[in-house]
C-alpha cells in the first residue's frame, strides 16, 4: 500500500517565452511533492515525465484504489529514490492533459479553447517552466533531475540549460535525439490522429467530439514499439482469443495480440488528448542538443557539469543502448563524472517503468551515494 | 588479487593525480583507492552486473561494457594510465585489447597470474594443471580463458612494439625482480607505445 499523494497547482501569470518565438502566459502547472525539503534546501529531486505520464509520479490518491503513480515502484518511503531522504517533485508539462495548461484549456486573450492553436512546446521550454516552478518553491539547486525516455531528455537538457542548478542527472532509457525511424513512428501516430474525421483540424472540442479512432491507432503503434518481440511472443504468441479454429474473417479480432492492442488503444483514447499527443511527439522529434553544434554532441554537452548516471535496457529498440552510449561517450570526451549501466532486461523500452532487481539496485545505490554526499 | 599489499604495489606505479581507465575494474576497489590515496580520477569498465553495482555503491564511475567489443568509446591517449589488472586472462582477444590499452592510455599497466611460477611448473610436471591461491580454479571450471607467463607477455609486448618502462613479479605483495618468471605468482608490466 502506497502513501497518499496530493496534487497541487501553481499559477504563472507572467509570460514564458518559448523556443519558437511565441510565448504563453497565465498558465498553470500541476505538480506533486513527496517527502520533506531539508533545512538547506539541498535534497530536492525533480522527476520528469515521458509521453503519457504526469506529475503523479508516486503514491496514490485518497480513496482511490489502483491510483498509484507511474513510478511508484521507484519512488517512495524506503524505495530506490527514498522520500524519507529526498524531497521529490513531479511536474506535469505544459501542453499535457493531466492538469497543467494544455490545448483543452482557454487562451487567456480570446477566451477560446486553444485546440490546435496551443503553441508548439519543446523540451527546453518544459525545462524553463520547471525551473520557474522551482523558483517559486524556493529551490535554487536540485540534488538530481531524474527521467526516463522523453523524461531523460529533459534531465539531459537540464544539465545544459541550468548546469549550476543541479548536481546529478539520472537519464534512463533515453537518447540524445530521435532517429529517423523513431520520428517515423511518431509521424504514423500523428497521421492517424490528424486524419480522423473527428479531429477537425485540432478544434474538435468545439464540435463536442473526440478523435478516438486516431488516438487508438496512435497508441497501438506506440505500444508495439515499447515492447520487445520476445516479450510479445512470450505473452501472446500466436494464441487465438477463442478456441483453436481460425474464423476466416478479415475484420474480427482473432489473435490475442489484436485484442490486447485494441484494449490498450481504447483505454488510452478515453483519457488522452489528441492535441497533446501531437505536441509531445513533436517535442520528442525536435529534441537535439547537438543540432546547434553541427551535430557534435561532445561540444553540446561541454556545458554540463552534473554527475551522470545513465541506464539503458538491452532489448529497448526504441531508445537503444547505443543511443545511451552516445551520451556516455560525449560525457567521457568532456571528462565528466558518469556511470552507465546496461540492464539485460527482456521488456523493451517499457523496462524503465518495470521492476527489475538489477535496475532497482543500481538506482537505489546511486541515490544512496547522492544522499551520502549531502550528509 | 585484492590483497591490500598487491593493490598498493600496483598503485605506486600510477602517478598522483592521474586520469585512469581501469579495464575490468571489478568492485572498483582499485579506483576507489587511487582516488582517495593518490588523487586520481577516472572510470572503470565492467561487464558483470554485480561489479557495476558495487562500483556505483562506492561512488566510483563505472561504464558497463563488454571489453571484447573494444574501446571505440575512448579517444587516443585520453588517459594517463590504463589498467588491466587480472583482466587479460578473461579476454577473447588479449592482443587487440593490449593494442587498445596502448592507444587509449599514455601508459598501460598490465598484471596477470604468471603461469610459469614454479609451483605451477611443478604441478604440470606432475601431469596436472595447478590449483593454487593465485589460480584457484579447476581446469574444467574456470573463468580464465587463457593462461600465460611473464616471458610470454614480454614477447607479446615486443611484437606490438610496446616500450616496457618497468616490469617485475609480485609475490605476497612484494616485488620480485630476480627471476620473476619462475619466482612470482603475478606478472606486472608498465609500458607505453613506442614513439
Amino acid at each position: 500500500m502506497s502513501f497518499i499523494a496530493t496534487p497541487q497547482s501553481m499559477h504563472f501569470p507572467e509570460a514564458l517565452p518559448l523556443q519558437s518565438g511565441a510565448s504563453i502566459r497565465d498558465y498553470h502547472l500541476a505538480f506533486e511533492t513527496y517527502g520533506q525539503l531539508n533545512a538547506d534546501r539541498s535534497n530536492a529531486v525533480l522527476v520528469c515525465h515521458a509521453l503519457n505520464a504526469s506529475h503523479h509520479v508516486a503514491g496514490r490518491y485518497e480513496g482511490q484504489d489502483k491510483s498509484e503513480g507511474w513510478w511508484d515502484n521507484m519512488i517512495g518511503p524506503g524505495k530506490s529514490v527514498d522520500t524519507n531522504r529526498f524531497f521529490v517533485i513531479g511536474v506535469n508539462n505544459l501542453g499535457s492533459c493531466f492538469g497543467s495548461t494544455g490545448p483543452m484549456h482557454k487562451h487567456p486573450d480570446t477566451g477560446e479553447v486553444y485546440g490546435a492553436d496551443f503553441p508548439v512546446v519543446t523540451v527546453e521550454d518544459w525545462v524553463n517552466a520547471q525551473a520557474r516552478l522551482l523558483d517559486r518553491l524556493g529551490i535554487t539547486q536540485l540534488a538530481a533531475v531524474l527521467g526516463g525516455s522523453l523524461g531523460g531528455m529533459q534531465a539531459l537538457s537540464w544539465t545544459l540549460q541550468y548546469p549550476e542548478r543541479m548536481r546529478h542527472a539520472v537519464v534512463v532509457a533515453s537518447a540524445p535525439n530521435l532517429t529517423a525511424e523513431n520520428i517515423a513512428f511518431n509521424e504514423v501516430a500523428r497521421r492517424a490522429i490528424v486524419t480522423d474525421p473527428d479531429f477537425h483540424g485540432g478544434h474538435f472540442y468545439r464540435h463536442g467530439v473526440i478523435p478516438k479512432r486516431g488516438l487508438r491507432i496512435a497508441r497501438m503503434i506506440g505500444h508495439i514499439t515499447y515492447l520487445s518481440d520476445d516479450v510479445m511472443n512470450e505473452k501472446f504468441g500466436r494464441q487465438l482469443r477463442e478456441g483453436l479454429d481460425l474464423k476466416y474473417s478479415t475484420q474480427d479480432v482473432e489473435f490475442q495480440i489484436e485484442s490486447y492492442l485494441r484494449y490498450q488503444g481504447d483505454k488510452f483514447s478515453d483519457y488522452f488528448d489528441a492535441n497533446t499527443y501531437l505536441l509531445i511527439t513533436r517535442a520528442l522529434d525536435y529534441f537535439d542538443p547537438a543540432r546547434a553544434f553541427g551535430g557534435n554532441l561532445t561540444q553540446a554537452l561541454a556545458r554540463a557539469t552534473a554527475k551522470f548516471l545513465l541506464v539503458s535496457f538491452t532489448t529497448d529498440w526504441r531508445f537503444s543502448p547505443q543511443r545511451s552510449r552516445e551520451i556516455v561517450k560525449a560525457l567521457l570526451d568532456n571528462r565528466r563524472d558518469v556511470s552507465y549501466a546496461e540492464i539485460d532486461a527482456p521488456h523493451g523500452h517499457d523496462a524503465f517503468l518495470l521492476d527489475d532487481a538489477r535496475y532497482m539496485s543500481v538506482m537505489s545505490s546511486y541515490f544512496d551515494s547522492i544522499a551520502k554526499e549531502q550528509a | 588479487m585484492t590483497e591490500k599489499a598487491t593493490m598498493q604495489a600496483l598503485a605506486r606505479l600510477v602517478p598522483e593525480g592521474s586520469r585512469v581507465l581501469d579495464l575490468g575494474c571489478g568492485d572498483g576497489s582499485m579506483l576507489d583507492y587511487l582516488q582517495r590515496e593518490r588523487g586520481c580520477s577516472g572510470y572503470g569498465i565492467e561487464i558483470a552486473d554485480a561489479n557495476v553495482l558495487a562500483c556505483v555503491r562506492r561512488g566510483v564511475n563505472v561504464i558497463q561494457l563488454n571489453l571484447d567489443e573494444g574501446l571505440a568509446m575512448f579517444g587516443d591517449a585520453s588517459f594517463d594510465v590504463v589498467l588491466q589488472i587480472d583482466t587479460l586472462q578473461h579476454l577473447r582477444n588479449a592482443e587487440v585489447m593490449l593494442r587498445e590499452t596502448a592507444r587509449v592510455g599514455r601508459t598501460g599497466i598490465v598484471a596477470f597470474p604468471n603461469f610459469a611460477h614454479w609451483p605451477n611448473r611443478l604441478s604440470v610436471l606432475r601431469g596436472r594443471m595447478p590449483v593454487t591461491r593465485r589460480l584457484p580454479y579447476q581446469w574444467y571450471d574456470t573463468p580464465n580463458i587463457r593462461v600465460g607467463t611473464y616471458k610470454d607477455f614480454e614477447a607479446l609486448a615486443q611484437k606490438n612494439r610496446l616500450r616496457i618502462l618497468d616490469s617485475f613479479g609480485l609475490q605476497e605483495g612484494e616485488a620480485v625482480r630476480f627471476l620473476p618468471n619462475a619466482r612470482a605468482g603475478t606478472a606486472v608490466f608498465h609500458f607505453e607505445r613506442s614513439a
